[in-house]
């Protein structure tokens, strides 16, 4: 089979460049990523300088919040694509984006605004000139990047990029426990990454385009036993990298290592862009390969549900505890991806939503009950409630927020995906969302009760000493407390005003089971024409 | 490795191939070559440079830290691409400039911005690791 | 043909890679991840189906297209960035392998518990 990628016969040269004008609204697509890259590469010129950088890490974040606000505004009619440098679809690299899209970037962009006010509170002058804030604009850029594009290759160098600024974010501060994180992390998600890039090969070689709109409608037409096994592949890949069950050790063995600012980013952001890319590819990109993958899902989103909170319970690190909520999170999402129909993908999609701010407010918060208590094992914290009692609202409010329970967001797309296992007969993944629900909310609140309500300490020392779990100056807690506040304040505000997510929930399900927008979108034809090839159909594309 | 030879040597050897690189760099757009392997060689030559200098004496000639020479690159290649914005056209769209200097054509384009980008890009980041590894242990 | 030969050879660095990565030493690892990123970049280059015909560039004198048959560009756009991706990760590996060495006097990862206490004490059992 010759690749499709070639050009056609040499008879009249068919037009290989966009001819139509491009509004500067498209321009929205593209900004999230070109301003955290610019960004960046400023903060990195200047990262030995000992002001400026922080305002400028912010400012940066909030044009992105804007731009990702104007994005999502556009993609509510449908999806915004744009092609780099003229060249036709699916030549030129697309940056597609729909609502799914737009909102997870949305939230990423969020999550990092927060996390660099809180940092503010705990960076030392050493760490800043280290090029923390360049890292945290890089790895925005890479999360972004991931979900606006459209195009599969450059997913994988978008997670690259993500994937260098995380290590080097892993290991800043440099103390042993986060080399021994770093090499685990390190080590783990570049052979996910490497998956990936395998099961890239084989789906070029088999589909011979990499557009995601092309793979759309040609994966139609590909053979089903080749497919299932890229599917797989990406399956094993992705889930790595989302610390699905099986492959979910390095996470609870990593992200407790670095400052808590780092973790709660790396908590609210990474996990969730290997998640995305699950519901793109599966749902969208290949949902022919769901009978082979169907059973498997169910298994690997059961388990992860249940092993999870399991695993909370046996902790006595706090950030380490967290780090199985996390992993419950994805076992959530994964269960809306098992379920497969709109409004399972739709409880999956909100639930990622939500998960990415909730987790980051879990890891900031516990990073402030550290601060307040100068430890890091829960044995040793205890009766906290009288010492700090807004930050034990925060914690509750949180815990319920894992577990799926109001006031929080994330009780909603629990529902929508009890209502979705219900109404497929999918009994075993409704078992474990309920079963899920009713553990977290017991490790959660075991936890609570061991660092708020429990008087004094108890058990003796495991933890590596910490030089930084002083107490922060009065000036600098406010940088702290007040963004992370905010964001529990968003995350309850949603929980009891769900119907603007709920509804783009609805838009992100329908784009992902329905794509010929998507695939209109990047001016390629639409799946019903799937007997021809993509290249003849760019071809007979006529410039407009 | 430091002989008086190599030590002799090496500061031409590093001039010469900083040439070379812009040469490599320059030619790129339309022949083997470009911005990657042109820094490639810029960073080989720095990294010569450290092993017969030394890497303070490196640091000192380079005047600006390598990994801000990286961030320039991607500033510069950003840029290039933002400049179609300007002409209705999608980013990284090349645009083109031709005119007529001392009785030759000079053609500049947002490409070549770009490769120049690329070459900083991947200069500044080898050559930080490089000279990291050159260092010698407190 | 070549085909079959190139994937016997895929599959053996895939299976030294296998190999080398499951070792418990941290600098065993690191010529495995060496070595899958070249098998991996083999791969996609075989997936682009090999050929051996003319570069594809287009000339003046071949009227300012391409006259097929030619290689397929792709691939090998692919594999450079690939190629410069995974020599990124490999130096990172490496001098974080190296830190990791110094710094924790160990160069097997079973040895490496700092992260997961290897005797972590049990949870109170009261609420």
């Amino acid at each position: 089979m010759a690749s499709q990628t070639q050009a056609p016969d040499p008879g009249a040269l068919p037009a290989a460049m966009i001819e139509h004008a491009t509004a500067m609204a498209d321009w929205v697509v593209i900004l999230p990523v070109v301003l955290c890259l610019i960004g960046g590469a400023l903060l990195l010129i200047m990262r030995k300088s000992r002001i400026g950088q922080a305002g400028l890490a912010i400012l940066v974040t909030i044009g992105v919040i804007a731009s990702d606000i104007a994005l999502l505004m556009r993609t509510l009619d449908g999806p915004v694509s744009m092609t780099m440098g003229k060249w036709l679809p699916p030549f030129g690299i697309a940056f597609t984006a729909d609502v799914l899209s737009a909102g997870f970037a949305l939230a990423a962009a969020v999550a990092t605004l927060v996390v660099l006010f809180y940092t503010q509170a705990e960076l030392q002058l050493r760490e800043v000139r280290h090029g923390f804030h360049a890292l945290v604009l890089l790895m925005l850029a890479g999360v972004s990047g991931a979900f606006l594009t459209g195009d599969i290759f450059n997913l994988y160098v978008w997670f690259e990029v993500m994937l260098i600024a995380s290590f080097g974010l892993m290991i800043m501060g440099g103390r042993k426990i986060q080399l021994d994180a770093a090499v685990k992390y390190g080590f783990l998600n570049f052979l996910a990454t490497t998956f990936f890039l395998v099961a890239l090969g084989y789906l070029y070689g088999l589909v011979g385009t990499l557009n995601m709109a092309d793979i759309v409608t040609a994966a139609a037409v590909a053979p089903k036993v080749p497919m299932a096994a890229i599917a797989s592949l990406m399956l094993l890949a992705f889930g790595m990298k989302a610390a699905a069950f099986p492959v979910n050790a390095w996470l609870p063995a990593s992200y407790h290592a670095p400052d808590p600012g780092v973790s709660a980013l790396f908590a609210g952001l990474l996990t969730k862009v290997g998640a995305y890319t699950l519901l793109r590819i599966l749902v969208a990109l290949m949902p022919g390969t769901r009978d082979w993958l169907g059973p498997v899902l169910v298994v690997v989103a059961t388990t992860t549900l249940i092993i999870a909170p399991l695993g909370a319970l046996a902790q006595t690190n706090l950030r380490r505890a967290l780090g199985f909520f996390v992993i419950g999170g994805i076992g959530a999402i994964l269960a809306g991806l098992a379920i497969g129909t709109p409004t399972g993908i739709q409880g999956g999609a909100i639930y990622a939503f939500n998960s990415m701010l909730v987790m980051t407010a879990f890891y900031l918060v516990a990073g402030l009950v550290e601060r307040v208590t100068g430890e890091m094992d829960t044995r040793q914290m205890g009766g906290l409630y009288a010492v700090n009692s807004p930050l034990s609202i925060a914690f509750l409010v949180l815990v319920f927020a894992a577990a799926g329970l109001p006031p929080s967001l994330a009780f909603w797309p629990k529902l929508l995906l009890v209502e979705g296992s219900v109404a497929s007969g999918q009994y075993w993944v409704l078992a474990a969302v309920l079963i899920n629900s009713i553990l977290t909310s017991i490790a959660g609140s075991r936890l609570w009760a061991h660092i708020f309500w429990r008087q004094g300490r108890a058990g003796t020392h495991s933890e590596q000493p910490n030089d930084r779990l002083r107490p922060l100056s009065p000036t600098y807690r406010g940088f702290a407390a007040v963004p992370t506040g905010a964001l529990v304040l968003a995350i309850v505000l949603l929980g009891l005003w769900p119907n603007p997510v709920f509804e783009a929930g609805r838009l992100a399900a329908t784009g992902l089971v329905d794509p010929v927008p998507y695939v209109a979108a990047t001016g390629l034809a639409p799946a019903n024409d799937a007997a021809q090839g993509g290249a003849a159909m760019a071809s007979e594309e006529t410039p407009r | 490795m430091n002989t008086v030879i190599f030590r002799t040597i090496a500061p031409t050897l590093a001039a010469i191939m900083l040439v070379f690189s812009i040469f490599v760099l320059l030619r790129g757009h339309n022949e083997p070559g470009g911005g990657f392997i042109g820094g490639l060689i810029a960073a080989s030559a720095v990294a010569i440079y450290g092993i017969g200098a030394s890497v303070t004496e490196v640091r000192r000639a380079i005047r600006l830290d390598p990994l801000s020479i990286a961030g320039v690159g991607v500033v510069l290649a950003g840029a290039s691409g933002l400049v179609s914005a300007f002409f209705d056209v999608p980013f990284m769209t090349s645009q083109w400039l031709a005119f007529e200097f001392a009785d030759s054509e000079v053609v500049l384009s947002t490409p070549m911005i770009f490769d120049i980008g690329v070459y900083l890009v991947v200069f500044g980041t080898i050559s930080a690791v490089a000279l990291a590894l050159e260092e010698p242990e407190q | 043909m070549i085909e079959t030969a190139y994937a016997l050879l895929i599959g053996v660095f895939f299976a030294t890679a296998v190999y080398l990565i499951l070792s418990k030493a941290v600098i065993r690892m690191l010529l495995g991840v060496a070595v899958l990123g070249n098998a991996v970049n083999l791969l996609i280059f075989t997936a682009g189906r090999l050929t051996r015909e003319a570069p594809p560039i287009v000339t003046a004198e071949s009227g300012e297209r391409l006259v097929a048959p030619y290689a397929n560009p792709l691939p090998q756009a692919l594999i450079l960035t690939a190629i410069v991706i995974g020599f990124a990760m490999f130096t990172f590996l490496l001098v974080l392998g190296y830190r990791a060495y110094q710094e924790l006097d160990a160069d097997n990862t079973d040895t490496m518990r700092l992260t997961e206490p290897e005797k972590a004490p049990p949870p109170p059992t009261t609420y």
